[in-house]
């Protein structure tokens, strides 16, 4: 796709440079003029969304380091200090805070795409298990932030999830103590999560970076799934895809700039606004929203499998329900790759959508019934969508026909 | 015709794209100064940046050092001699020329309040030391008079009087 | 045919709706919660909802009643002398500031030996060197800190309504909290309810039985004539109503300017967004897609 450079360096100088590092050349083939699908929708725009949120989380973050102290004494009243006396700390604090919500709302819209459109498909199945890599980087990197402030929530979120390394039999308890740093979560905890919650964005970065470049090799999918097939399908991405990517982000940032200064509480939860206290439980644990689907799955499995204990269970489960999207591009078979064309596989997409947001909310209601008969439900759902319903439907479907372009598509499109 | 429409429809086209990159920068600034406004001192740091200090309990003769934004201060209550002292050098002799009154607050020529830090490379001077009876650096050797003035020496300046003012007969702010 | 962007959006659309319904059902179905607090009713906060403003008399009245009444045994380890006279608070002048600090001793190791009289940089003196002092003082309870209690309580909103929550900006359920429970003393514990020794009866207190004697009554905190010279009413009512408006002011004592800053920011993101729409459209106009 990029094999006739478009780069012809303008003078002496840029020749030059071109010679030792061809920045410039890099630059103009793969942020300028690299050739876009012409047909790509608003879904798509949340990739660019989501560099801006991990570029606000990493530049807010930074700044929030120069303020917090990391120690279970300060940690707390630092946080609070941010808010109360740093120069338009308050805001500051609260991007950051919220900032972590937006992520995660761009990561699953970006995510649901992908397996609506079948972008995890050959030859994309690279830039799937990257996009799946930093998913999980990222729900580590938002959870160990969540320890920072040192709240209630902080606190036993911390322990609660510390415990599922018990879990694992014979050296559990040892994976345990090395993760804490102790017997229970305290100062060595804290002074460890802060020092990954701020190395880890730059991993993510650096992951960002390889999952740009395999999408740079076979180029974007496109809502009608099928390849470019000749150069009046695309169009260069700057100025067409940089315009309408800033343009989402613009949008984005409405509800975003909403919850900052009008609601920046309304996402977390009271209980950290309460210096941690390895004395007290608060009366219900919640983790952050964005946790919730996977907690949902950790809680369902409350029965022994054979000689696995329910406790290990649940944390295979949890485990299982994140490894098992790296191994999606080969469970669904399926030659088509748009959902569009795919009269069955709409109807048990769009089920497991619907489950996922069941997931979430079953993770913030009290382990008692209903809601403990819906997880497990909602969790069998979860592991069969992926292990029997897309292995099944590539097999039994009929794809509707496919455009032969995407020229073709738009055109019928426009003169429909 | 057609050109015209063309044309004025290329103007249109222009203005927009000048008028929301205008926008946009005007918001990329409002973003950066936050970002660089955070680093200014905080409100629990400015709210110490001015203090009030009461001189009444120093004895003549003895100095004491307080601490104003962080930095080291003498108070020093001085003698008779030593304003007599101070007052007869004339400013020809002075490296960095400054009167004792200059130096000192009309009324309250006895009390001496200087940042502690020696105009060379910041060291504490050591006090009612040196060849000129008022304070010594040990560590490069800078002599300063019963004023704080520098008199010999690497230091190029007297010892800094921070600005403050007397708001009663012993009550003194700093900042 | 059918874009795969309308189709993509109409589903989209419809299955909202369908979780939506599904979950507006749930509620009703799990069993009923035994040990649950009565509904806690919302206040006419002037600081409530996007729009909302500190009410300064409010604050300045709150201010009394937590000085007078609540200071004696709870601390507010974040609240300096100095914040009272900040932009957004109880507005009141740094002068005044100054004297109220002067009252109070701190402890400072500097200082000969070891208090002086407070300045407005200084933190509220607790009442209490240390929790355990403050707990054998208190018959075994710790009266916890002000400094941000208003936002470390809250309101479970049954579903729909938390969710409207989200669209009007309201996070007072902690001011809410705090007012009921100030009203909900009852002088003895209902029928059949094993109220332990030194423990009082209150409807809104998690557990009911809260170690806390009613800290206000009638008459209990005078207050001087409002501005236009009307006495404002003393009452328990009013006190609570006060003080929970004060608490929540420390608890966010930049709500006002918060608020202010995100007007201007929404604005000029609603117009940015509008400009960036037409310049895309503008580019876009020669390309089908």
């Amino acid at each position: 796709m990029s094999e006739h450079s478009s780069y012809t360096p303008g003078n002496a100088v840029e020749k030059w440079l071109d010679d030792r590092l061809p920045v410039v050349r890099f630059a103009k083939e793969h942020l300028m003029d690299f050739p876009t699908p012409k047909n790509l929708n608003y879904w798509w725009t949340f990739g660019a969304i989501l560099v801006m949120c991990l570029g606000v989380q990493i530049v807010t973050g930074v700044i929030l380091a120069m303020h917090y102290t990391p120690n279970v004494g300060l940690a707390f009243d630092s946080v609070e200090h941010i808010r109360r006396d740093v120069n338009g700390g308050r805001i500051i604090q609260a991007v950051h805070a919220v900032g972590a919500s937006m992520f995660f709302v761009a990561l699953y819209i970006h995510m649901f795409r992908g397996l609506f459109y079948g972008s995890y498909k050959a030859p994309r199945e690279i830039i799937w298990i990257l996009g799946v890599l930093i998913f999980i980087l990222t729900v580590a990197t938002a959870f160990m932030g969540y320890i920072l402030p040192w709240g209630q929530m902080s606190f036993w979120g911390a322990t609660v999830i510390s415990n599922i390394f018990s879990a694992i039999p014979v050296v559990g308890e040892n994976i345990k103590q090395l993760v804490l740093g102790g017997f229970a979560v305290g100062n060595p905890t804290l002074n460890r999560f802060f020092s990954l919650h701020y190395l880890l964005p730059f991993v993510i970065a650096a992951i960002v970076g390889l999952h740009i470049w395999a999408l740079h090799v076979p180029g974007n999918n496109n809502p009608i799934g099928v390849e470019v097939k000749e150069s009046r399908d695309t169009v260069p991405f700057h100025p067409y895809y940089t315009m309408k990517d800033l343009f989402a982000m613009v949008v984005f940032m409405i509800p975003f700039a909403w919850f900052v200064f009008f609601a920046p509480d309304i996402l977390g939860h009271p209980d950290n606004y309460i210096m941690a206290n390895s004395q007290v439980t608060p009366a219900h644990i919640v983790p952050e929203w964005y946790l919730l689907p996977f907690y949902t799955i950790l809680r369902a499995i409350d029965f022994n499998v054979l000689f696995i204990d329910s406790k290990l269970g649940g944390v295979i489960a949890m485990g299982g329900a994140l490894v098992m999207l790296l191994i999606v591009p080969w469970l669904d078979t399926s030659k088509v790759r748009s959902g569009s064309f795919r009269p069955l596989f709409k109807w048990f997409y769009w089920l497991f959508v619907i489950n996922f947001v069941a997931l979430t909310y079953l993770g913030a209601q009290p382990a008692e019934a209903p809601y403990t008969h819906l997880a497990k439900l909602c969790t069998a759902y979860y592991f069969l969508y992926f292990l029997v319903i897309l292995p099944v439907l590539s097999r039994i479907e009929t794809p509707k026909p496919l455009p032969t372009s995407i020229s073709e598509s738009v055109l019928g499109k426009a003169h429909a | 015709m057609a050109t015209q429409a063309e044309h004025s429809s290329t103007n249109r086209r222009d203005f927009l794209f000048v008028a929301t990159g205008a926008v946009g920068a005007v918001g990329a600034a409002a973003v950066v100064w936050p970002l660089i406004n955070q680093l200014n001192p905080d409100a629990s740091t400015l709210a110490l940046a001015s203090i009030e200090f009461d001189v009444g309990a120093i004895p003549e003769g003895q100095s004491v050092t307080i601490t104003w934004r962080g930095l080291p201060v003498f108070v020093r209550h001085r003698t008779g001699a030593e304003i007599e002292e101070a007052k007869a050098v004339p400013l020809s002799e002075l490296k960095d020329p400054e009167t004792d009154e200059a130096r000192t607050k009309e009324g309250h020529e006895e009390w001496l309040i200087m940042i502690a830090n020696c105009t060379h490379l910041g060291c504490i001077p050591v006090g009612e030391s040196g060849d000129f009876d008022g304070w010594f650096c040990p560590c490069h050797g800078s002599h300063y008079d019963s004023a704080g003035r520098i008199r010999r020496g690497p230091a190029p300046k007297n010892l800094v009087v921070p600005p403050y003012e007397f708001v009663s007969d012993t009550l003194v702010q700093i900042g | 045919m059918i874009g795969a962007k309308t189709m993509f959006k109409t589903k989209i659309i419809i299955a909202a709706f369908a979780a939506l319904a599904g979950f507006a059902g749930l509620p009703a179905m799990a069993a009923e919660d035994s040990h649950a607090t009565p509904h806690i009713e919302r206040q006419g906060w002037s600081f409530a909802g996007i729009f909302g403003t500190y009410d300064v008399h409010q604050l300045q009245r709150g201010f009394q009643v937590f000085r007078e009444v609540c200071s004696s045994c709870h601390s507010a380890n974040l609240i300096s002398f100095r914040n009272l006279s900040e932009e957004g608070g109880p507005d009141f002048s740094e002068a005044q500031v100054k004297a109220l600090a002067a009252e109070y001793e701190v402890e400072d190791a500097t200082a000969e030996g070891g208090r002086r009289p407070g300045v407005a940089a200084d933190r509220w003196p607790a009442p209490f060197a240390n929790d355990q002092e403050a707990r054998d003082a208190n018959g075994g309870s710790l009266p916890p800190d002000f400094s941000v209690l208003a936002k470390a309580r809250g309101v479970t909103d049954p579903f729909p309504n938390w969710v409207f929550n989200y669209f009007t900006g309201y996070q007072e359920g902690g001011a809410d909290y705090i007012h009921a429970l100030l009203n909900g003393y009852h002088e003895e514990a209902p029928e059949g309810f094993e109220l332990a020794e030194g423990k009082y009866y209150n409807d809104y207190f998690p557990g009911k039985a809260i170690g806390m004697a009613p800290p206000l009554a009638e008459g209990s905190v005078t207050y001087e004539p409002g501005e236009d010279g009307v006495a404002v009413p003393e009452t328990l009512e009013q006190y609570s109503s006060d003080v929970a408006a004060f608490m929540m002011w420390m608890a966010e004592p930049h709500l006002v300017s918060r608020k202010q800053t995100g007007f201007v920011v929404l604005l000029f993101l609603v117009l940015f967004a509008g400009l960036m729409y037409g310049t895309k459209r503008k580019l876009w106009a020669g390309i089908e897609h």
